[in-house]
């Protein structure tokens, strides 16, 4: 039990590291925040299950999946809406990025409603 | 009882983790990237408190890193909010 939980440990922790190398050496903003938060959350997974199979205990584990659920269903949100608050202001992507449907589809509905779409 | 020289190796990872995530947010071009550079530093602290939960044997540190995952969301979309209606005035 104590073998897995070691092995739980360093692969959040790896993960996460990870997750802040891509941070620090991925070219843009919207690759920065895709490798981070996905590998973050998984990290976060590992950690929360090596914290319940440490404590082995009822309220220990309810809380972790707590942790676990309340990641899973907020970081993905909190992404989505962090890279689309940026494509709107008009932060740069890479210059190697093949195409961008979302400047294409806010171009065609800012023809229709030239004072923009909703907030 | 876990071995405490597991969690004192994960611990050092995490510092050195959330020591790059700084850099990013002293050195982000934008401010976009500075607030998703301050969303996984507090992923960072939510691990590190979990890890420190295993390493000091008390599952009491469980409950603020539950704490800071809300307010680490909640930190994100206001900022975001704040960037678009910094945009739009």
């Amino acid at each position: 039990m104590a073998y897995l939980t070691t092995l739980l440990l360093l692969a959040g922790s790896g993960l996460m590291l990870l997750a802040a190398v891509a941070l620090v050496r991925f070219p843009d903003l919207y690759a920065r925040m895709q490798a981070s938060t996905k590998a973050s959350t998984l990290g976060i997974v590992c950690l929360a299950l090596a914290a319940a199979l440490h404590f082995g205990n009822l309220a220990v584990s309810a809380r972790a999946a707590a942790i676990v659920i309340f990641v899973f269903l907020t970081a993905p949100v909190a992404a989505h809406v962090m890279a689309r608050a940026a494509h709107i202001v008009g932060v740069r992507a890479w210059e190697g990025t093949l195409f961008d449907d979302l400047r294409r589809d806010s171009l065609g509905a800012e023809t229709e409603n030239p004072t923009g779409e909703k907030r | 009882m876990m071995s405490s020289s597991a969690t004192t190796v994960v611990l050092t990872i995490m510092v050195l983790g959330a020591s790059l995530t700084v850099w990013r947010l002293v050195r982000g071009p934008t401010l976009s990237d500075r607030v998703v550079a301050l969303d996984v530093l507090a992923i960072f602290v939510v691990g590190a408190m979990m890890t420190s939960a295993i390493h000091f044997d008390s599952p009491v540190l469980l409950q603020p890193a539950l704490a800071l995952a809300l307010l680490a969301f909640l930190g994100t979309v206001a900022f975001a909010q704040y960037i678009l209606k910094r945009f739009y005035p």
